[in-house]
């Protein structure tokens, strides 16, 4: 062992130093393309790329199919970073909604975007992390616990809060945004 | 369990041979730079060496029991697998009451148990789901795996890792691998070596039949099955994925092969054929593993210490007519995309040829092995399988000419479903 680390050593000095790196796609631009190019989505969830050209930076539509939220069109916008994906990227709802996982300012709750988040996941299971928090909203791990309680505590008021929010009314003098299908 | 010691080398019984081969100067050690020093080489392998093994399950046992019988005590073993009870008739570190446990904790626990002195470190996951951090920490990995897509990862990943300026972030691998009475061993040792991307070509390619045979005029059970799986699974279930892992799916494969089979008057269509099939399974032998593994383990030895020459760098094993090896120099590859200068593979292209055309010649090229790839140059798509809007913004590049794209000497980055990471092609106009 002691003798390949010298060798190597020897090896690396012989080689010509500084090799002019030309300008080239990142490590995390790499597996963002090979992560998107394999999306097979169903079709509850699209995705809007502003700039074609930077696919690190784009939106994601939710269109829930069944529950609660059905009806709505929830907006995303997915930011993957240079750490990519040795970190999750980071996901924010743009618009201002009432659901027990997600607060006022847009901050998602879902585990794979935090502590359960690992490099052997892509951007196919956020996608899907997301419709299901529309599917089966959890009252158990909650951003905005008013929503969480009305879930847990009373099913029938929650529903009815949702619909009331999505269609940009008042829930306990908070307005929502109006996230209604036209 | 109780506390035990490491193992002493200077004394004991055990370790008595081991202690011979590192005392005596002699015709087994290697003759490097180094003076020979018996004390380097027994602390190294007593307080430094950590060695992780990839894989617990035929090769993996094998590999665990040699190593830790060869004087090894921190050693690691990571698996994704749990046990099944087909694994039990050659993987002999598990027992029928192990089935369903994940193999590296029952083959870490088995290991401790009987051979005091070593500490056995299981992980159950995937190797993708640790980071060079973690690699980094191993001063030497051996690979007991069967899938090649694995192997390409983490190779990959070690020869990304590897910076000439930091000794810790050099870590060689010894690959193993096995297939019916043929195996391999090799060492591969990022910046010196050759890697396994570099061999990649001389992988026997998937012998397919051609569909049109499936369809028309099956001979061979197998056709029986192929057909079953690939032409009337996707016919009667449409947007349902075939399972191999689900018992009903290959009963229903099984049965429609079955019938089919007696239709064309062909017999030898079993349930075990029918799962062997659709599932790639080549049969393993017990023995070529053991003869594999411990290869792989006396070259971690060696390479551990100075105590002989390690191969260099590729030992082929041929049990089908005696047992026969061959070891040769295998070479690298000039513009490997994982341990080539350039990182990137070239590519001979008509500049009047259409992207598509390109595409289509690209998945032929027998060193990167496409099956749906993605094409993007500087970060700007090329051409996108996925998702809609790019694709569609996109797709009208497959129509124009490669000239209009991209210029001579041009780089693009390509990704694909079968790759697990990307490769760089070098554009060159005929
Ligand atoms: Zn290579």
């Amino acid at each position: 062992m002691l003798g390949i680390l010298k060798r190597r050593e020897q090896q690396a000095a012989n080689k010509t130093e500084g090799t002019a790196k030309k300008t080239r796609a990142t490590a995390a631009q790499l597996r963002a393309q090979r992560d998107i190019s394999e999306l097979s989505l169903p079709s509850t969830i699209s995705l809007t790329f502003p700039d074609p050209d930077d696919i690190l930076h784009f939106e994601a539509t939710i269109t829930p199919d069944d529950g609660y939220y059905k009806g709505g069109v929830f907006r995303f916008n997915v930011n993957v970073g240079p750490q990519y994906p040795h970190e999750p990227p980071k996901v924010k709802c743009t618009q201002k909604i009432y659901h027990p996982n997600i607060d006022l300012e847009g901050n998602v709750c879902l585990n794979i975007l935090r502590e359960d988040w690992k490099p052997v996941l892509s951007l196919h299971s956020v996608f899907i992390g997301l419709q299901l928090l529309f599917l089966e909203p959890n009252p158990g791990d909650p951003l905005n616990k008013e929503a969480a309680e009305d879930l847990r505590n009373h099913p029938s008021a929650f529903a009815k809060n949702v619909k009331n929010s999505m269609m940009g009314g008042y829930v306990k003098s908070v307005s929502f945004d109006n996230v209604l299908k036209n | 369990m109780a506390a035990v010691e490491a193992p002493d080398y200077a004394s004991g019984p055990r370790w008595r041979d081991l202690n011979r081969i590192f005392q005596r100067e002699g015709g087994f050690h290697k003759d490097d730079d180094e003076p020979y020093n018996p004390e380097a080489q027994r602390e190294f392998i007593k307080n430094k060496g950590k060695i992780l093994v990839i894989g617990a399950g035929g090769l993996g046992c094998e590999i665990l029991k040699n190593l830790a019988l060869s004087g090894f005590t921190d050693i690691h073993v990571i698996d994704m697998d749990t046990i099944d009870i087909s694994n039990l008739n050659r993987q002999f570190l598990f027992r029928a009451s192990d089935v369903g446990k994940p193999k590296a904790s029952v083959a870490a626990s088995f290991i401790m148990s009987r051979v005091p002195g070593v500490t056995i470190t299981p992980h159950y996951g995937a190797i993708q789901d640790k980071d060079t951090s973690y690699y980094s920490q191993f001063t030497l990995i051996i690979c007991g795996l069967d899938s090649v897509e694995a192997r390409r990862w983490i190779n990959a990943t070690l020869f990304s890792m590897s910076d000439p300026n930091e000794p810790d972030t050099f870590v060689p691998l010894i690959d193993g691998g096995t297939e019916g009475f043929k195996g391999q061993s090799r060492i591969i040792i990022p910046g010196l070596s050759s890697c396994y991307e570099c061999s990649l070509d001389m992988l026997t390619p998937q012998t397919a039949v051609p569909i049109c045979t499936l369809a028309s005029i099956p001979r061979q059970p197998a056709h029986c099955i192929e057909w079953a799986s690939l032409l009337e699974w996707p016919r009667v279930f449409e947007d349902k994925k075939l399972d191999t892992d689900d018992p009903e799916h290959i009963s229903w494969l099984y049965e429609t092969a079955l019938q089919r089979a007696r239709e064309f008057n062909i017999t030898g269509v079993t349930y075990q054929l029918t799962q062997g099939v659709v599932k790639n399974i080549i049969p393993a032998i017990a023995s070529t593993n053991a003869i594999i593994a411990a290869s792989c383990c006396n070259e971690a030895l060696k390479l551990m210490t100075n105590m002989h020459n390690y191969i260099d760098n590729y030992m082929m094993y041929t049990g089908d007519e005696g047992v026969y090896t061959h070891t040769f120099q295998h070479e690298k590859k000039e513009g490997c995309p994982v341990c080539g200068e350039k990182k990137t593979t070239m590519m001979e292209v008509e500049a009047e040829w259409t992207l598509q055309e390109l595409i289509d010649k690209l998945k032929e090229k027998p060193d990167v092995q496409l099956k749906r790839p993605t094409i993007t140059k500087n970060g700007k798509g090329l051409f996108y399988q996925a998702p809609v809007q790019l694709f569609e913004s996109t797709k009208a590049n497959l129509e124009k000419k490669v000239n209009e794209l991209m210029q001579s000497g041009d780089v693009i980055d390509v990704t694909d479903p079968g790759l697990p990471f990307s490769v760089s092609v070098e554009i060159i106009f005929k």
